[in-house]
């Protein structure tokens, strides 16, 4: 007979506590605002739903929702494929391995608003080197604060400098771990290089690259800092993305209501795409 | 199908190789014959994979030719030459079904759809894959893994050489006997020729009518299962075919006779000029019989193996096996041993050096 007692709970203990004050507790703080109106002073007036409600039916909502969904399809659409391509002209052995690795990884070293004040300063029309080629130079109209054009050419352009690295670390990953065989293999049954990608590499990567789509997506769903550097949100409302707005809403505006209940439903929709993602891409795996 | 010839090859993988050390392989000379069953044979290392890779063209040799019939095939690209390989791991296409991996290498080269069912058909009948035909491939067990990869060299008609490179290492040992049967089965259905590279040697044993005993990217000898058993040409194939293998004993030759532990051994044939050379008395522990008189030696232990018994003797201090009917053997216990002279040869610096019995 196996002794049962309570003892395991012990054990899980300190990760529920941590679990509880990182997470748990803030996250429930949010909720409570969520459903609440407070003047300050400590007052709270129960408020139900209603802030869920104006949130979902708000304009402003709808368009930070839309121009999130804009930005995070296309960085995925540019940085997958193009990870997926540069993991493929990588050298997959000798000396040049550990160079392109090293030059690889430098743009995810650098911290996030670092590179947003680099763009920013990068993309300046009277300084910034590739500002003032572009005007100057090429006569190409240019200027981040005028042209919601521009800034968005810029925030996307940024984001595929700094993170296409990540998806080409864990592509490349993937190949290097296909065993030679599977490449002699094709080469006798006369297989294009084609066949080889969509047979061979591709079927290898699934999993990788399943990771490396959610993790871009997670990221980029929530991206703050380097848009807040670059744009401030702007101009207008062009580049207001989900957080820049949320943050607005509530440090800006001090609305912590809706605020509130805008996280919960952010907080949501992240989490039920990358859910249903996985799941979906999983489904045949055994 | 075709006939193979090697000619003078050699392989180094430096760029600029010098003394002998450096080439994986030293100056082959082969020719297998059109729809033979050959095994390449030796220890990890030996050169045996490098061989392979030279013939199925994923690696270019050194120096030297390959012919497939008459042909110069050195310079050809590896899916120009009519080759199938199936490596030591299953190699599949894990998105396709069964089918399609089968009918993979014919598409590829733009065979009519017609043709290519009736292929695939024909050869999954005869691997057993027919009722799995739908399956996604990357659910199977290894063996059928391994079967679809055999099945991927089968289906193309054209084809000159099948290549095995250890192709049971990853198959459990009961599935690798029928596997194994099933190999020997298919050769004599589609009479390709077939090169089986292992270590094992029951396995080369088994499958091939030649085995090709390699060591230190030299061929030691060539022969069939019978010949490499019953007259290894090297101390090497002695010792590494047979279990346990053969006895080499050190000896002393003086006026054409060879003498071990002071005792004038009776040999199958005369001796070759063996001045200078380490000289060594090779028998087989299958042709050492313990009998009244001759040798004297030690048990030192017993193993009763089945049918027989392998018994470890000293003499002096040099260790002799001998194969027994009889299991009634204590260690400590003095016996006589003796060497069927048929059987035994003398080896100098490793190789054989006596003559032929006459019969």
């Amino acid at each position: 007979m196996k002794t049962q007692n309570q003892k395991g709970w012990l054990f899980v203990l300190p990760v529920l506590i941590l679990v509880a004050f990182n997470a748990l507790i803030p996250l429930m703080t949010v909720v409570n605002y969520s459903v609440q109106e407070t003047f300050g002073n400590n007052l709270f007036f129960w408020q139900g739903l209603d802030w869920f409600e104006q949130v979902l039916r708000s304009e402003r909502f709808h368009g930070a929702l839309g121009r999130q969904a804009m930005f995070t399809g296309i960085i995925l659409a540019v940085e997958i494929p193009l990870g997926v391509a540069i993991a493929l002209a990588m050298p997959r052995s000798g000396p040049w391995v550990s160079v392109c690795l090293v030059l690889m990884a430098l743009p995810l070293l650098i911290p996030w608003n670092v590179v947003g004040a680099m763009w920013n300063i990068f993309t300046l029309p009277d300084i910034g080197l590739a500002g003032y080629t572009l005007n100057t130079v090429l006569g190409i109209d240019y200027d981040m604060t005028q042209s919601p054009f521009a800034a968005w050419a810029t925030i996307i352009t940024m984001d595929v400098w700094h993170w296409t690295s990540l998806v080409v670390l864990l592509a490349y990953a993937g190949i290097i771990s296909i065993p030679d065989a599977y490449y002699q293999a094709a080469k006798i049954d006369g297989a294009s290089s084609w066949a080889v990608f969509r047979h061979i590499q591709l079927p290898k990567m699934k999993r990788v690259l399943t990771i490396a789509v959610l993790l871009r997506f997670m990221d980029s769903f929530n991206i703050y800092t380097e848009p807040f550097v670059l744009t401030g949100g702007g101009p207008g409302n062009s580049t207001t993305l989900l957080s820049i707005d949320l943050v607005k809403t509530a440090l800006g505006q001090f609305d912590l209501g809706p605020a509130a209940a805008m996280s919960l439903i952010y907080f949501a929709v992240t989490l039920l795409v990358s859910w249903l993602f996985y799941t979906i891409m999983m489904r045949d795996e055994e | 199908m075709a006939k193979v010839t090697l000619k003078n090859l050699r392989h180094s993988y430096y760029p600029n190789p010098k003394k002998p050390e450096d080439y994986a392989l030293k100056e082959i000379d082969l020719e297998w014959q059109d729809g033979g069953a050959y095994a390449l044979l030796g220890p990890s290392g030996c050169g045996k994979s490098t061989l392979l890779n030279i013939i199925s063209g994923l690696l270019q040799p050194s120096e030297g030719q390959i012919l497939f019939d008459d042909t110069d095939v050195t310079e050809t690209e590896p899916n120009a030459r009519n080759i199938a390989q199936i490596f030591q791991f299953p190699v599949i296409y894990d998105t396709m079904t069964v089918y399609n991996n089968l009918a993979f290498p014919l598409r590829n080269r733009g065979v009519e759809e017609a043709r290519v069912d009736q292929r695939v058909r024909e050869i999954a009948e005869m691997l057993e894959l027919d009722d799995m035909l739908d399956q996604r491939a990357s659910g199977l067990t290894p063996d059928n893994k391994q079967k679809i990869s055999m099945g991927r060299g089968l289906v193309r008609d054209d084809v000159n050489v099948i290549m095995f490179d250890e192709p049971l290492t990853v198959i459990d040992p009961a599935l690798k006997w029928k596997l194994r049967s099933k190999l020997k089965e298919l050769h004599q259905k589609v009479n390709v020729t077939m090169i089986y590279v292992t270590h094992d040697q029951t396995e080369a044993l088994t499958f091939a009518d030649q085995v090709v005993v390699m060591q230190d990217g030299e061929i030691v000898q060539i022969g069939t299962p019978v010949e490499l058993f019953e007259r290894p040409a090297h101390t090497f194939v002695g010792h590494f075919i047979g279990s346990p293998g053969m006895n080499v004993l050190p000896c002393e030759v003086r006026d054409g006779a060879a003498y071990f532990d002071g005792q004038k051994i009776a040999l199958e044939g005369a001796i070759g000029d063996v001045a200078g050379a380490k000289t060594e008395i090779g028998v087989r522990p299958e042709f050492v019989s313990i009998a009244s008189t001759g040798l004297k030696a030690t048990v030192r232990k017993a193993t009763n193996i089945g049918r027989h018994t392998v018994v470890e003797a000293r003499v002096g201090d040099i260790k002799v096996n001998a194969v027994s009917d009889k299991d009634n053997f204590e260690p400590g216990q003095e016996i006589h041993l003796k060497f069927d002279p048929a059987k035994t040869r003398v080896y100098a610096d490793g190789w054989i050096a006596t003559d032929r019995a006459v019969p």
